[in-house]
């Protein structure tokens, strides 16, 4: 595996292991809001680990599997140039600056979280969050250009999950097959 | 608070989530309030808004406000086991998807999959966004924020950072 992807990308840069672990915490500490789009500009453009098309290749695969995206992306590249070390490292690269930040923070909102002032300054920051799901979820389905069944799909699991509270589990295992059998039928 | 049994539940129930979040941690927002505010009883939805807030503020995957979640019901413990039960599951599976990648990468089938899951996955953001500002906007400032921040999301590109920055303006001036 390593042989082929060699192959391949002779004219590419092939990062070090410390390389990978160094870069993917850089990834996960500049993202504010969403990693994604910082994952692609520093691997394609900033490290030419990855080329448009390969970087697209992955992220569609990535974009099936559950978990956070940028994770998953993180275990492939790792994967791709060093095996099961690179994708630990780049794993945990991705994910130490985040979670000690956090922690940091966590910590301190649990110490602080009674004054007044920090209550009403975190509940506005959540109005706002929610609104950045709505906003992320409106822009996606826009550029989807969805036929008339995707739609009704689309609606069927807000109305579900949204309104009536019902589990996900079974509302993925209802919608999914319908889903995947109009996309394999029409040709999404 | 703190013992094994406590953990344990965290890492399951986590687990559980991020192996069905397809499409990345978004999807499962609504499900996340629904088992930790009314299956689970660990906190109020008020207080779960106000983490996940925290989550948003910080760097890196959004996915990761389960350790703070952790850290509020179990200590410094539960904010690892949170953590590591959103990043490690659907890492191992990632990871085995990576060594017959070349196989699927043409497959039809993968490809449908994909785009068959899109329209869930996008109806799940939606789910999540409304159910987190049923549970953060308890006035109509905050309502208004929401729908305001909502439409800036979709209609530019400006960096949702300030936008969160103003969010907290707002609150601070109890409005």
């Amino acid at each position: 595996m390593v042989d082929v992807a060699a192959h391949e990308q002779d004219s590419r840069v092939v990062p070090t292991k410390l390389g990978l672990l160094l870069t993917f915490m850089k990834i996960g500490v500049v993202g504010f809001g969403g990693v994604g789009p910082w994952a692609r500009r520093i691997i394609v453009e900033e490290r030419g680990w990855l080329d448009e098309r390969e970087y697209a290749d992955v992220l569609s695969i990535c974009g099936v599997l559950p978990g956070p995206n940028v994770g998953n992306v993180s275990v492939f590249v790792g994967d791709r140039f060093h095996g099961l070390v690179g994708a630990v490292l780049a794993l945990s690269g991705l994910m130490s600056g985040p979670l000690a930040i956090m922690l940091a923070l966590g910590y301190l909102y649990e110490l602080l979280g009674g004054i007044p002032a920090i209550d009403s300054a975190v509940g506005g920051v959540g109005a706002a969050a929610a609104g950045l799901f709505i906003g992320t979820g409106l822009k996606m389905a826009q550029r989807l250009k969805l036929s008339a069944a995707a739609v009704g799909i689309l609606v069927g699991a807000f109305v579900a999950v949204g309104l009536l509270r019902v589990p996900l589990v079974p509302v993925i295992l209802t919608l999914g097959p319908v889903g995947i059998a109009l996309a394999w039928r029409y040709r999404w | 608070m703190s013992d094994v049994w406590t953990l344990i539940d965290l890492f399951v129930t986590f687990a559980r989530m991020s192996l069905i979040a397809v499409g990345g941690m978004q999807s499962v927002l609504g499900e996340v309030y629904r088992e930790v505010v009314e299956v689970r009883g660990w906190m109020s939805a008020a207080d779960l808004a106000d983490l996940i807030a925290l989550a948003q503020a910080s760097p890196g995957p959004n996915g990761l406000f389960s350790g703070l979640i952790g850290l509020r019901v179990a200590g410094v413990a539960g904010f690892f086991v949170g953590a590591l039960a959103v990043a490690l599951p659907p890492a191992i599976l990632a990871f085995g998807m990576s060594r017959v990648r070349r196989r699927l990468a043409t497959a039809h089938w993968l490809r449908s999959a994909q785009a068959g899951m899109v329209p869930i996955v996008v109806g799940l953001v939606l789910a999540g966004g409304l159910v987190s500002a049923q549970a953060a906007d308890d006035t109509w400032a905050k309502i208004g924020l929401t729908v305001a921040v909502s439409l800036v999301v979709w209609r530019t590109t400006w960096n949702p950072l300030w936008l969160l920055g103003v969010g907290a303006l707002i609150g601070l001036a109890r409005l």
